[in-house]
């Protein structure tokens, strides 16, 4: 199953090139690969150490390390600032991918349903902030809210409301952080979806027009079944990003004020680097790569099922668009 | 009926408006602050006499220089290694079927997705002992984490998007197959390989965990490096903006190149644009 959105690979051209071209041989696409694989498998290594490090009292303060079973574990486990950081985790994914999702959709369903200058204009220019690195988005961020020369301030003042706190206080560090995370990543959601949407087949949605359809019921039962697949992708690149946001959080608070925003990747960060507990710190990144991993895999599912679906309508409508 | 089309417009127009002003008034706040000097960064706000000064504290009198050369080294060759060793791949992977073809596609893939610090804490222990920490060549190396499977997927696309019939004629023309690939494939994927690498070299400039926590201050990178000038006892704010701007530069400009191409690259070829 390949990673294509077509979900047909060309699969035939594939057999018949085996068949036909001489200069192949069994092992010669193993060996074109290799490079690449040697060079990327090589820092995979890492990968197999991680889980069996975690079982060590690994520290870059000791000389030695000893065998401690499943104490790091245990100890994650029972600790309250473990389900702290979980709970943190999944609150920021949550909140900044179904923010970034609706937005998105919205604004890709505005881009593509116009065509003017104007519109031309923004596909493009939206995508800078995407171009931005997430630590220098933080900047700026923090350029624009801070509370003696940031924009955000004066705005606010006009509303007569002062000295909002944002990343400085518990209540609005999520807010804030969620708020610069949406600023990045919305122009990806809405450059996937609105691949989604220009490559839409005109037909059935002219005989929509003629049958008299309204704009909801052609969104519903055309639109949205066709550009699920687009959804899906966008869906899955964000939330896993999300769930392991690190360099927005760090750069903007290293995880505070407090332990507000200390999710696992920044709680296994200080573990490790700051308080040099190496093997204690790997438990929490693998619980990380666990639940990475498992929704993934239900975001794919649901993404190759969307796959079938939107081909399906797509022939039908192709069709209905002949007859 | 046209009146309400009329209304309808100046809505999304005006909605889109609102979007714009939310993505890119940040920016624009970012280059204004950084031509303003620090006696007026408190009292003024659209208003106030342009300076060079905060490039001048920068540019010149900090290491910024450096920050900035480094990133550069480590992210151009790490994609140039990528290129090399990535498309070759990404021909086989089009082109021939073979045993575990996809395992060994998702395996590349699932790299991009791996947790970085899952990959950056062992590895920092490692770098430690082979002497790769804070080298060109240990960022370079684990940058390929981030570029290889980029190049490899959308790569990978744009050769299947090519018909065989064009690598049977060549070779009926008496092409070998080095040759073919050379001559007749390469320069049909041109255009997307280039976009590629310019999206595979955003990506590598703006990593921040790799260098974070793999250097320290022999190679730093100007993501890493930014975040000094955010010292909270020396509020240069109008220098933070420099440093912001200047380093968002080669990426923006890249992106403004590649808009063609954009969805393909960030979606690891998924969505065809």
């Amino acid at each position: 199953m390949a990673f294509n959105i077509k979900g047909k690979q060309p699969k035939g051209a594939a057999q018949n090139d085996l068949n036909t071209v001489p200069w192949l041989t069994k092992a010669r696409p193993y060996l074109i690969m290799a490079p690449s694989l040697l060079i990327t498998i090589g820092i995979l290594i890492p990968f197999g150490m991680a889980i069996f490090y975690s079982l060590t009292n690994y520290s870059f303060r000791l000389p030695k390390h000893s065998f401690v079973g499943l104490r790091n574990w245990i100890n994650m486990f029972t600790d309250r600032a473990f389900w702290h950081a979980v709970w943190v985790t999944v609150r920021f994914a949550f909140f900044a991918t179904i923010l970034e999702m609706l937005l998105g959709l919205g604004i890709a369903l505005l881009l593509g349903n116009t065509e003017n200058k104007f519109t031309k204009v923004l596909r493009v220019v939206l995508t800078f902030p995407l171009m931005v690195a997430p630590v220098i988005g933080t900047i700026i961020w923090q350029l624009m809210t801070n509370n003696s020369v940031g924009i955000l301030e004066k705005f606010l003042n006009l509303f007569g409301i002062y000295n909002f706190p944002w990343a400085a206080s518990h209540a609005t560090a999520m807010f804030t952080a969620v708020l610069i995370d949406l600023w990045v990543y919305c122009p990806f959601v809405i450059i996937l979806i609105l691949a989604g949407i220009q490559s839409l087949p005109k037909s059935p949605f002219e005989s929509a027009k003629i049958d008299g359809g309204s704009a909801w019921f052609t969104f519903k039962n055309l639109t949205l079944p066709m550009i699920k697949p687009c959804i899906y992708i966008a869906l899955l690149f964000r939330l896993m990003a999300s769930l392991q946001e690190f360099s927005i959080i760090f750069a903007l608070t290293k995880g505070g004020p407090g332990d507000t925003l200390m999710n696992l990747s920044v709680t296994a960060y200080n573990t490790g680097f700051a308080f040099q507990k190496f093997g204690a710190s790997l438990p929490y990144i693998l619980v990380l790569w666990f639940i990475v991993n498992l929704v993934a895999k239900q975001i794919v599912k649901r993404w190759m099922h969307s796959q079938k679906v939107a081909s399906g309508r797509d022939a039908a409508a192709e069709e209905g668009g002949k007859s | 009926m046209k009146r309400k089309r009329i209304v309808g417009n100046a809505v999304k127009n005006g909605l889109l408006a609102l979007y714009a002003i939310f993505a890119l008034f940040p920016l624009f706040w970012m280059v204004l602050i950084s031509f303003k000097s620090d006696a007026q960064m408190f009292n003024t706000t659209f208003i106030f006499d342009p300076t060079l000064e905060n490039y001048d504290a920068v540019l010149l009198r900090t290491d910024y220089f450096k920050y900035f050369l480094d990133s550069i080294i480590v992210s151009v060759v790490a994609v140039l290694i990528s290129v090399l060793a990535g498309v070759p791949a990404a021909y086989a992977l089009a082109r021939y079927n073979f045993k575990k073809k996809e395992s060994l596609a998702f395996t590349i893939l699932s790299f991009r997705f791996a947790p970085e610090i899952l990959v950056v804490l062992p590895l920092f222990m490692i770098y430690q002992k082979i002497g790769l920490y804070d080298t060109y060549f240990g960022l370079i190396w684990v940058y390929q984490l981030i570029t290889m499977p980029l190049l490899i997927w959308v790569i990978r696309g744009y050769f299947e998007d090519i018909s065989v019939e064009i690598e049977h004629a060549a070779q009926v023309d008496g092409y070998s197959w080095w040759q073919v690939f050379l001559k007749r494939l390469l320069p049909l994927i041109k255009p997307g390989l280039v976009s590629a690498s310019l999206l595979a070299f955003i990506f590598a400039w703006n990593n921040f965990t790799f260098p974070l926590m793999l250097s320290g201050t022999h190679v730093e990178t100007i993501t890493v490096a930014s975040l000094k000038y955010i010292a909270s006892d020396t509020v240069h704010y109008g220098q933070m903006a420099v440093a912001a701007t200047v380093s968002a530069l080669p990426a923006v400009i890249f992106a403004l190149l590649i808009q063609k191409h954009l969805v393909r690259g960030l979606s690891f070829g998924a969505v065809k644009g």
